[in-house]
């Protein structure tokens, strides 16, 4: 039974994917993507209610391990996948209408979307640290298609310099691990760079060959993370692609990403101490806050503006990582899942705004309140719920990251990240009002787009934003999830301090 | 094989990848640059093979097998079909015409970037004294540093892919002198990864010829802040 349950999040949109290729996309099939995300979702939910958030860890051939926080991992996958998979057909509906795509583009995008989905999986369930890397280099093959899906000048530049940049600091991450397995080795551990054996073994690894992985590492799939320094394919990237699967990329791929940063932080600790990866993360934490913080300021393109704003939440992800504390790495999972949610949620938002007024400018677009209010409203809530406006998670997540880092000795780093999330929140205030309120452009617009109403597909969103306001008030049994999932990757800097 | 020949035909393989990375640096034409990498992958499953037969090594055989056909065969194979596509459509001439660094320049860089990865892999050496395939880790990390620096400096979509993978060559001639195994799934994994990116960029470089007329990477230039 356990078994199906974690095979289900790879399995089942792997099927999906099948399925799509075999009878194509009409509108009777359109849902079966969202119901493989649903089953994902209720998959990672049922396997973190059957095993409790404790336990022992369960393998299967050894390839594919479950842990808290793994099954944490599969519970963000499956929620943000839900949302813009159940957003997707009135996207897909609205394009194809509107002539920018047709069946066919439509039923390729769902295949993408679903392999993309189980490549996210497998690399949160994979044992080995090298299957890690293969998944998520898999997520930029399967996502470089969607990114240029649209074939303009503006998303074929997007698609290459993802996959040539993205690649580029994979093969990065890839040298960090062939690095790291050296050492590994010649501690005597067996050659499958399974990171529990890895951080079983991390006191007996050398410390300059480990000093040399880590950092290839963190820089590797940080830039997969869009962490600053390479950080300059995620605006085009999110930018350009399809809102569904900006939705996914933003809301998502990073968090899986900053997913295998933790896991190397968890074998790092123990091996060097908590100070390499701490000062590590925390100067990139504030690189890529303070690199938002300049860029957010004289925006133009709404969809850019949200994906900085992504860059802000993995910079402030980094800076809870650098506290590395128990409660910080709870606050960094909750923020991953309020994060995902909302920005998933403002993505879909942001596609049926270009969808209506076929501009990605923020000046071009005025007073959406008036004319379509739902959209707007979830534009707004979504906007605040992003800069940590309470009862959203997000306010709780931000919180417990700044105690966190002003209790485990980061102080100054926290003051300058709050001081610049500030900035932040005022430029998206700013500039999100400016879209939302004023007096409409009397040039009757929205009718002719071929899209039937302006709240279609927004349902999704509203669940979405709801689901993030109402685990800021109250995270039930998810607390005990996140506990546990940050003691597997704090115990072992407590290990490291013995 | 005796202890001597095993050193030197090891250091012949490793010389022959530096030698290699240079000379992708230095030449301009794509045809010579993709002959280049052709040779260069040689180099490297020859070094699988030389390291798998001294070790007696089966999985390493395999291995060299593996890399002689996706590196030697495959990957050239692929990039030579890109650029008779390229020169079929014909735009522009097939060679890099204005690097952002000149040709003596280049090769200074790849000089100094050598010693650097003579610095940088300090530890690596350190860790197995011994062997004589640590002490040429140097090497492979030279070549991904001159892979990188390529990559950064070219212009041209087609040279850039190739840059891309002069630094892959590089990454897995490091993971093949630190003699430490890897698990036969995760090479599998990483080599089909490495094929399906070639794809990918050989499918979008189609496409930026299609839509911007040019694989001029400098026109790339719409979408910024």
């Amino acid at each position: 039974m356990i078994d199906a349950l974690i095979l289900a999040p790879i399995g089942v949109p792997l099927l999906g994917a099948v399925a799509y290729l075999l009878i194509g996309w009409r509108p009777a099939t359109a849902w079966l993507a969202a119901a493989s995300a649903a089953l994902v979702l209720a998959a990672a939910l049922a396997l973190a209610v059957a095993r409790s958030g404790h336990g022992p860890e369960l393998e299967l051939n050894g390839q594919v391990r479950a842990d808290p926080l793994a099954e944490f991992m599969l519970i963000v996958i499956g929620a943000v996948g839900l949302l813009a998979t159940a957003a997707s057909p009135a996207w897909l509906r609205g394009e194809i209408a509107a002539g920018r795509a047709t069946a066919r583009t439509a039923a390729r995008h769902t295949v993408l979307v679903q392999l993309f989905l189980a490549a996210m999986a497998a690399a949160v369930l994979a044992a080995s640290l090298g299957i890690v890397w293969v998944a998520i280099e898999g997520t930029t093959i399967v996502t470089a298609f969607l990114v240029g899906q649209r074939r303009t000048r503006h998303a074929v530049e997007a698609a290459w310099k993802y996959v040539m940049i993205c690649s580029t600091g994979i093969a990065i991450a890839l040298l960090g691990l062939l690095v790291l397995n050296a050492a590994a080795a010649h501690a005597g551990v067996p050659a499958d760079l399974d990171w529990a054996h890895l951080v079983a073994a991390a006191p007996r690894l050398d410390r300059g060959v480990t000093r040399m992985a880590v950092a290839l590492l963190i820089i590797g799939f940080g830039t997969k993370a869009g962490l600053a320094p390479l950080h300059a394919w995620l605006p085009d990237a999110h930018g350009q692609a399809p809102a569904p699967v900006s939705a996914l990329m933003s809301g998502v791929l990073l968090s899986v990403a900053f997913y295998a940063i933790l896991r190397v932080k968890a074998i790092a600790d123990p091996a060097l101490g908590t100070g390499y990866c701490r000062s590590l993360l925390a100067v990139l934490a504030l690189a890529s806050l303070a690199l938002a913080a300049s860029l957010l300021i004289g925006q133009r393109d709404y969809k850019r503006m949200l994906a900085y704003s992504s860059i802000e939440h993995m910079g402030l992800l980094a800076l809870g990582a650098a506290a590395g504390s128990a409660a910080a790495i709870a606050a960094v999972l909750l923020h991953m899942l309020g994060h995902g949610l909302v920005k998933g949620s403002l993505f879909v938002s942001a596609g049926r705004i270009l969808q209506v007024t076929r501009t990605h400018q923020i000046d071009d677009v005025r007073g959406l309140a008036a004319r379509m209010p739902l959209l707007a409203g979830c534009v707004g809530f979504g906007v605040l719920a992003l800069i940590g406006f309470p009862p959203f998670s997000l306010f709780a997540s931000e919180v417990g990251i700044a105690r966190a880092g002003f209790a485990t000795g980061l102080g100054w780093a926290t003051a300058l990240a709050l001081a610049l999330v500030l900035v932040i929140a005022a430029a998206l205030l700013t500039q999100v009002s400016r879209m939302l309120l004023g007096q409409p452009d009397t040039a009757p617009q929205p009718a002719g787009t071929g899209t039937k109403r302006a709240t279609d597909g927004l349902a999704p969103v509203v669940v979405a934003l709801a689901a993030c306001a109402a685990l800021g008030v109250y995270a039930g049994p998810l607390t005990t999830l996140l506990h546990a999932a940050a003691s597997v990757l704090s115990g072992a800097g407590g290990l490291g301090k013995s | 094989m005796t202890n001597t020949a095993y050193v030197e035909l090891l250091n012949l393989a490793c010389g022959a990848l530096l030698a290699t990375a240079v000379l992708i640096l230095w030449r301009r034409q794509f045809a010579a640059i993709i002959r280049w990498f052709g040779v260069q992958g040689l180099a490297l499953a020859s070094l699988a093979a030389i390291l798998a037969v001294h070790g007696h090594d089966a999985r390493l055989g395999a291995i060299a097998a593996g890399v002689f056909a996706l590196r030697a065969v495959a990957l050239p194979w692929l990039l030579r079909r890109a650029l008779a596509r390229a020169e079929a459509a014909a735009v522009q001439p097939q060679r890099e015409t204005r690097p952002l660094v000149n040709v003596t320049a280049s090769l200074l860089a790849a000089a100094v970037l050598t010693l650097l990865a003579y610095a940088v892999s300090q530890p690596l050496t350190a860790l197995t004294p011994a062997s004589p395939a640590a002490h040429a880790i140097p090497l492979g990390m030279a070549v991904v540093l001159i892979g990188f620096f390529s990559l950064v400096t070219r212009r041209r979509a087609l040279a850039q892919v190739t840059s891309f993978l002069l630094m892959d060559n590089g990454i897995t001639a490091v993971g093949l002198l630190t003699v430490a195994s890897t698990s036969l799934l995760v090479e599998l994994g990483v080599s089909l990864d490495v094929l399906l990116a070639v794809l990918v960029l050989q499918v979008l470089t189609g496409r930026l010829r299609e839509t911007f007329g040019s694989t001029d990477l400098d026109e790339l230039r719409e979408l910024r802040d």
